[in-house]
């Protein structure tokens, strides 16, 4: 399957990754146009919801970015969105939905690179992944 | 004929003489001054259809039926309330959902057609079987587990103390991960096309094993396949039990013996198990069958004080409210747990207990609130152990 190319859902935070993207944008670095971009104040806003909803609608991948731990703009917000992954990767095994295809990543305002990187290498395991079972994929 | 003339005609609401018991009663009402069964039914008698679809009390409810059973003239109040929400969602009037709908969306994703890893409880110790007569319907239990890991995570462990029970007995249950969610939660927040659609998978599933006996550990599974899937779908060509029942059976058989430490607990009748189904005997049967001092609570049986929430669509001040009731009830008891069959019930519950800021009346209240089977496991004779 070498022409699929795969939906990503990625939420980020307002102060560190939403920023670390914006500088991936202006320091014109490389990455694969696979992203849709929802930015949250925190990533510890995140619910599972917004995950699992992501996946019924389709989403072939979620990716979840925010501050490094200990530099959360909200203390520990990072540590809360830590959790809620964790169990969301959790149910999503069990409904099916290989817990692979929901990544989370620490990426600071200054990271454009490594968000960059991270896009790259996140498509490239779902394209190993292929298309989301929900959505009719293996 | 417009659909709401014919929920009125079916649900009896029509027969209404608007003696107002069941606002009387109502513990919604009682508690919100602005909510009254009454009205609702009175306003689609006199086809006020744009107003009562705009209506967020339809949301109110929490679909206890303690109105249905207290009604002289037998409306079907919450039957009623369950088919005019799917009107109401058609015309934008929509829940606001605990977990922004997680719940929900998860029931809906049980049923896209991927190959779930619905047995990730199964243990190696546990005995199953692929066909057979009897079929353990999980329900998500396990998956709620999961999503409600901070408050009740014992519930991912009710599907193996189950099978370990039966196989106690005796018994190899036939389980499946083809099985989806029952649709509880969605036909109750009015999303009949995805409720059907899990409905008819289920069905297949089922049959497929060739089970003649299906049997629940959760009162609301239990409730949509007696009494939905019958009205839905027609005969299902299978018997439906709830494990009470079918337990209290192999007890009285000798089949299955417990043993307990003579603690004292209470027993909280969940609205699907009680009201709706109108068991009553059977789990304090069960519980008692342990050994364990079993005490009631001033509301009791057909008159027990609910959870609060219905389907994850209406969690509010109100809830609470009637949580701190209950607990208060059961403080009165000097019980050390509440026993209950209904893991939603659990998971209310242990919101409240678990929440950070406490009401001030059950500020230092120690009770604790279980789930029966777990606890019926762990009274096992012979393999006391709980998994």
């Amino acid at each position: 399957m070498t022409d699929f190319s795969p939906q990503i859902v990625a939420f980020c935070c307002n102060w560190c990754s939403y920023a670390g993207a914006d500088l991936a944008g202006v320091s014109r670095f490389q990455y694969p146009p696979t992203a849709r971009i929802i930015r949250i104040m925190c990533s510890g806003r995140l619910e599972p919801q917004f995950v699992l909803r992501a996946f019924e609608l389709g989403a072939d991948g979620v990716l979840v970015a925010g501050c490094h731990l200990g530099e959360c703009h909200y203390i520990s917000g990072n540590e809360r969105a830590k959790q809620k992954v964790a169990k969301t990767q959790e149910l999503l095994d069990v409904l099916g939905v290989d817990s692979r295809r929901l990544r989370l990543e620490w990426i600071s305002a200054s990271e454009g690179i490594k968000f960059a990187e991270t896009m790259d290498e996140f498509t490239k395991q779902l394209i190993e992944l292929g298309p989301s079972p929900l959505m009719g994929g293996a | 004929m417009s659909k709401i003339k014919e929920i009125i005609e079916d649900t009896g609401a029509f027969d209404c003489v608007e003696c107002g018991k069941c606002t009387s009663l109502c513990p919604v009402a009682k508690r919100n001054p602005n909510f009254a069964p009454r009205l609702i039914v009175v306003k689609a008698q006199e086809g006020m259809e744009e107003e009562i679809k705009a209506d967020k009390g339809i949301w109110s409810c929490i679909t206890c039926e303690i109105c249905n059973d207290m009604c002289p003239y037998k409306v079907d109040f919450s039957g009623f309330i369950q088919r005019m929400r799917g009107e109401a969602m058609e015309y934008g009037n929509k829940p606001i959902c605990s977990q922004a709908g997680a719940v929900h969306t998860m029931e809906r994703m049980t049923g896209m057609g991927q190959k779930q890893k619905r047995l990730a409880w199964l243990k190696d110790d546990l005995k199953v079987r692929e066909k057979g007569d009897v079929f353990y319907f999980t329900g998500c239990v396990y998956q709620l587990g999961i999503l409600y890991e901070d408050r009740a995570p014992e519930l991912k462990q009710i599907p193996a103390n189950m099978v370990k029970i039966l196989n106690a007995a005796g018994i190899e249950p036939v389980v499946s991960d083809k099985e989806v969610c029952c649709g509880h939660d969605l036909l109750w927040s009015g999303d009949e096309e995805s409720f059907e659609k899990l409905m008819r998978q289920n069905i297949k599933t089922i049959q497929e094993t060739g089970a003649k006996t299906v049997i629940f550990a959760c009162a609301e599974g239990f409730r949509t396949f007696d009494i939905d899937y019958k009205e839905f779908f027609g005969d299902l060509g299978f018997e439906v039990k709830h494990i009470s029942e079918y337990l209290m059976d192999l007890v009285n058989q000798g089949k299955l013996q417990l043993s307990g430490n003579g603690s004292k607990v209470t027993y909280h009748d969940s609205c699907r198990l009680g009201r709706h189904e109108g068991i009553y005997d059977e789990p304090r049967d069960l519980i008692k069958a342990t050994g364990v001092d079993l005490v009631e609570m001033a509301s009791n049986r057909e008159k027990a004080i609910c959870c609060g929430v219905n389907a994850f669509v209406n969690c509010g001040e109100v809830s609470k409210m009637m949580q701190v009731d209950r607990m208060l009830e059961a403080k009165e008891t000097g019980a050390e747990t509440m026993l209950t069959f209904c893991p939603k019930c659990v998971i209310h519950y242990n919101c409240l207990l678990s929440s950070e800021k406490k009401p001030p009346e059950i500020e230092g209240l120690h009770i604790k609130v279980k789930e029966a089977t777990n606890f019926i496991a762990e009274n096992l004779k012979g393999g006391g152990e709980a998994n």
